[in-house]
């Protein structure tokens, strides 16, 4: 592991000074000029060499002749391989560039083809760089020649970098030419094992011949006879190179066939246009024995589908081996998805393809483990069920309702399904009723795996939002830590059987609270509620209470407080969404939902704070997009902001509700705006006010803050001056405020500023109050229509005009009227 | 295809740092072309690495979390347990986006092994299954040939031997579908090279 000895080379390393590291190049050069072949020595300081030139991400440059040393080292076949990756892994973390050099002796031989392409690659600044390597391998790859010894040619990394070339030739030329190759690696590879090595060239005696010495046949991953053409799921004693490009191309088709066939088809300069015209052969390609004739690319694309064939049917046997099980479903999966292309680029195959993919998922639905199989077969349901006229209703019920409930934990599979979500966000949205519907089971995957998966659900969760169920997704997330809490206490209730208590015991006294309580009966229906597949079954709970509680020695669990942390971001992704396409009756609800829930949290250090935070915000947000709200909601409103307790838990909210009151319960903005109503929120707030502010000798510190009692103050004063018979309560009140912020516990709570400004917003109000036309008028709503006028703004405008009122009436009370 | 293999660190130093032990940058970077052809080389390789190191610190915070989040007690495995720390392994996987910090989206699969992490950035739309279990194969030979669960610093001196088993298992960052024989007969070659 890391170690201080570890840190100390890398430290050195970085710090060599240039004097000892040109001396250190001069020894590995004598030493590179000695017999290259012995010496633990040599290698030991190129080894060191390594170090220092990739230690540090300032670039180390080599002296030229040195750098040339390494390149022949690298260039030169005889050498022995650890020698040239050390020499082509120096060339690669240091300058002189030696790409240009190298290009101009590339070599025969595979091995020390691929190190030298290792260090081009890594060097190539723009496709010119590229230029002689990928012509030197297209030579190559046309030549009949064998390549390379004993076991691999390693030209797979040809395939790919013929992709380059494509890109620098003009011609279709080099993509039929390596389409053929791979064609041909694909189907025709031998099916007979190779020479052993270890028994030196004798072929194994099959079973079945006598006398006759004739290589064995390949053999499938549960032990019979190969009984069709050679695949990566054929094993063997030992492999033929042919065998060997089998393998390497599969591995890369599904790159090769995205990257060329998402091009156009048409070229005017191909040389094999004459052979064929493709648009007669797309007509005839469903049968495929007229597939020697076919365009190279339409050939592939058949061999390719055949091959996804036999894998498919291949991957039903059962593996003797782990690996080979294993291997097997990754097979499945990159065969499904090659067969979506190639069914994508050309719609025949669809019918050929369907019974196979049918056959699949009948086989693999049923097993859990074969789950993250069916995501490439749901994309292929996806892409072409319509076209075939396939019901596929069934296998996203199965996808929506089982994964995310049962498979919630396993952490690629939750990233490919959200990822498979996220790429067919418009389709599943507009044409898969069950996918909106399962949010309460789609969540889950967030609730368990929060900070991986943060990101991707804010991009999805506009796409959960619809406005008959807008309501209980919201209470949805703001319970997403009790959901997190669930999960984690199932998953433990399942690994942990009951009667081993004293496992059970271990994990702490407090989960083993919430642990039991997850197990009786009488809470059955609450974790039942929060665990629901489904949406549709009701907003939220009555006894929410009773769960929060039940789930309270879970609060402090890391997996739940990562999850709380990440409510506040959907909360706002959710607002923002919702708020584009609410009509007015969804609006009020929220709002509803708002005051309910604000004391209604589960009780997570800071959760209520920060879900608060954001009430806060999207509250002004609702009711300045719909004012009439206040008055539609009145008797919910009157109760919260009538309630004196309420401060003491949600401060900041309750600040947020007063000034929205004060803001908009006016005639201006809802014309059943009666003086009844607005006497009664003033009596509400004034017997608020009042109690807060008692002077009394036993009377504590107030715990709220100052600006509290501004905001309670002037939103008074405004009800006050749009309702002129409330004017001398209103002023009484604000009287008293003075006396109150100069009496003791105060001053000792409250900072100079914060008690001076007290006293001057209540002396400015009163002076306001006096005057009640000049107070409706400052005191009014903003009107309609931002205009970025900032003496205009209510929040911005309000002390500053109430400064200019004050200053007139003491400067000039003589010429106003009494 | 894969873009990328690191050895780094998560734990062992202060809570935002993680050293990259070893790395391995595979193929050209192709949608960097318009930019990396103005670049001089040493730039390009400049931001080459903090654009390793920033993937390095990304996945260490995943790692951390994951382990905070399950809970699990790491138990120290010694030289010689190499399967037992594989089989507690954790494992999992995070999307870059666009430009954070590679040019096209990417996805970073991680192994997390103790005190350090073997991180595989592939493409998107990669075969995620085969990339696990390429990732778990080349950790296991890593573990063993590298002595990491020991004090020694053989991920720093001994680096060849890594390159050599990308060679093999990866050849220029491509996945490769290995059934049991195939996998033997490249660990064959690959214990006849470590020998030397």
């Amino acid at each position: 592991m890391f170690t201080p000895a570890t840190e100390s080379f890398i430290k050195q390393a970085r710090e060599i000074q240039e004097d000892e590291l040109q001396r250190f190049y001069g020894r590995v050069s004598k030493h590179l000029l000695q017999s290259p072949k012995e010496g633990g020595e040599v290698v030991d300081s190129l080894q060191r060499l390594h170090l220092i030139v990739s230690a540090t991400k300032y670039v180390r440059t080599l002296p030229p002749d040195f750098s040339k040393k390494l390149q022949t080292l690298l260039c030169s076949p005889s050498c022995p391989e650890q020698f040239q990756i050390l020499s082509s892994a120096i060339l690669r973390e240091s300058l002189p560039l030696s790409l240009h050099s190298l290009s101009s002796e590339l070599s025969q031989d595979s091995r020390t083809l691929s190190y030298m392409a290792s260090v081009i690659l890594s060097q190539a600044g723009s496709k010119e760089d590229l230029l002689p390597l990928c012509q030197h391998l297209l030579k190559s790859l046309d030549s009949r020649q064998p390549r390379g010894s004993g076991y691999q040619t390693h030209t797979s990394y040809s395939l790919q970098d013929l992709q380059l070339l494509s890109k620098l030739a003009n011609t279709q030329h080099p993509v039929n030419l390596v389409s053929r190759k791979l064609a041909d690696w694909l189907r025709y590879a031998s099916v007979h094992q190779g020479a052993s090595m270890s028994s030196g060239g004798i072929f194994h005696q099959s079973q079945n011949t006598s006398g006759k010495e004739q290589p064995a046949l390949m053999i499938e991953v549960d032990g019979a006879v190969a009984g069709d053409f050679f695949t990566v799921l054929c094993v063997g004693q030992s492999y033929t190179e042919d065998q060997w490009m089998n393998m390497y191309t599969f591995s890369m088709i599904r790159k090769w066939l995205l990257t060329y066939d998402a091009e156009g088809t048409s070229n005017t300069e191909s040389d094999d246009r004459s052979e064929v015209d493709s648009s007669v052969m797309s007509m005839v390609s469903a049968t495929s024995s007229s597939s020697r004739l076919l365009p190279p690319k339409e050939r592939l694309r058949e061999k390719a589908f055949e091959y996804c064939h036999r894998l498919i049917e291949q991957s039903d046997r059962k593996a003797l081996k782990r690996t080979d099980a294993e291997l097997q479903k990754a097979c499945l999966v990159e065969s499904v998805a090659i067969m979506d292309i190639i069914c994508s680029e050309d719609a025949s195959y669809v019918y050929r393809a369907f019974p196979c993919i049918k056959a699949l998922y009948g086989r693999l639905s049923a097993d859990l483990g074969s789950a993250r199989a069916l995501l490439p077969i749901a994309q292929f349901y996806l892409n072409h069920s319509e076209m075939a006229a396939v019901d596929s209703e069934a296998v996203f019920c199965h996808l929506f309702s089982r994964f995310p409930a049962e498979l919630f934990n396993e952490p690629m599979l939750a990233f490919e399904f959200v990822q498979f979500c996220l790429r067919n966000v418009t389709v599943l949205q507009d044409k898969v009723a069950i996918y909106r519907h399962s949010f309460p089971n789609l969540l889950k995957f967030l609730a368990w795996n929060s900070p991986g998966l943060i990101s991707e659900y804010v991009e999805l969760l506009p796409s959960l939002l619809a406005p008959e169920t807008a309501i209980e997704l919201l209470h949805t997330l703001l319970d997403l830590p009790c959901l997190a809490a669930a999960l984690d206490l199932q998953h433990r209730s399942a690994c942990y059987p009951v009667q081993d208590r004293a496992v059970w015991d271990q994990q702490g006294s407090k989960i083993t609270a919430s642990l039991d309580a997850f197990r009786q009966p009488s809470y059955r229906g609450l974790f039942l509620y929060i665990l629901r597949p489904e949406s549709g079954t009701g907003d939220t709970i009555d006894r929410l209470n009773t769960l929060h509680k039940a789930l309270e020695g879970m609060v402090e669990s890391p997996r739940v407080v990562h999850c709380a942390q990440i409510v506040p971001v959907l909360l706002h992704v959710y607002f923002n969404t919702v708020t584009k396409m609410a009509d007015e009756k969804l609006i009020s609800q929220f709002l509803m939902v708002l005051l309910e829930r604000s004391s209604l949290l589960y009780n997570i250090k800071n959760f209520s704070t920060e879900v608060q935070r954001v009430f806060s915000m999207h509250l002004q947000t609702l009711c300045k997009l719909h004012p009439p709200l206040i008055v539609d909601q009145y008797k919910e409103l009157l109760d919260f902001a009538s309630t004196t307790t309420s401060i003491y838990s949600k401060e900041h909210f309750y600040t947020h509700v007063v000034w929205v009151i004060g803001e908009y319960l006016s005639v201006a903005f809802d014309p059943r705006c009666t003086v009844e109503l607005i006497t009664s929120f003033f009596e509400g707030l004034e017997a608020v006010l009042f109690e807060i502010t008692q002077v009394r000798q036993s009377a504590n510190p107030p715990t709220y803050s100052p600006h509290l009692l501004t905001v309670l103050m002037t939103a008074l004063a405004k009800l006050a001056s749009r309702s002129q018979d409330l004017i001398p309560r209103a002023s009484l009140l604000l009287s008293k405020m003075r006396s109150f912020a100069r009496s003791g516990p105060v001053t000792a709570c409250f900072s100079e500023e914060d008690s001076e400004e007290i006293i001057t917003r209540a002396h400015e109000l009163i002076n306001l109050l006096k005057l009640p036309n000049v107070a409706q008028f400052v005191l009014a709503p903003s009107a309609r229509g931002e205009s970025p006028r900032w003496h205009r703004d209510t929040n911005t405008g309000l002390p500053q005009r109430m400064r200019a009122i004050s200053g007139l009436l003491h400067n000039q009370s003589s010429f106003l009227p009494a | 295809m894969v873009v990328c293999f690191l050895i780094h660190t998560v734990g062992a130093l202060s809570p935002c740092e993680s050293r990259v032990l070893y790395s391995r940058v595979f193929g050209v970077e192709e949608e960097d072309e318009e930019l990396s052809g103005e670049l001089e080389p040493e730039k390009r390789r400049l931001a080459r690495k903090e654009r390793l190191g920033v993937v390095a610190r990304q996945v260490r915070s995943a790692v951390c979390l994951s382990r905070e989040a399950s809970g699990s007690v790491c138990v120290e495995a010694v030289l010689g347990e190499e399967a037992v720390a594989l089989g507690e392994a954790e494992c999992g996987v995070l999307s870059l986006g666009r430009g954070e910090p590679f040019a096209g989206p990417s996805v970073a699969l991680w192994l997390g092994v103790q005190a350090m992490a073997f991180t595989m950035v592939c493409q998107p739309h990669e075969n995620l299954l085969l990339a696990e279990g390429t990732l778990r194969n080349l950790t296991r030979h890593c573990l063993e040939e590298l002595r990491l669960l020991g004090t020694g610093s053989e991920v720093l001196l001994k680096s060849d031997r890594v390159d050599a088993m990308l060679q093999r298992l990866l050849p220029h960052g491509q996945l490769l579908f290995l059934n049991n024989r195939f996998a033997q007969n490249l660990d064959k070659e690959l214990s006849s090279y470590m020998s030397k």
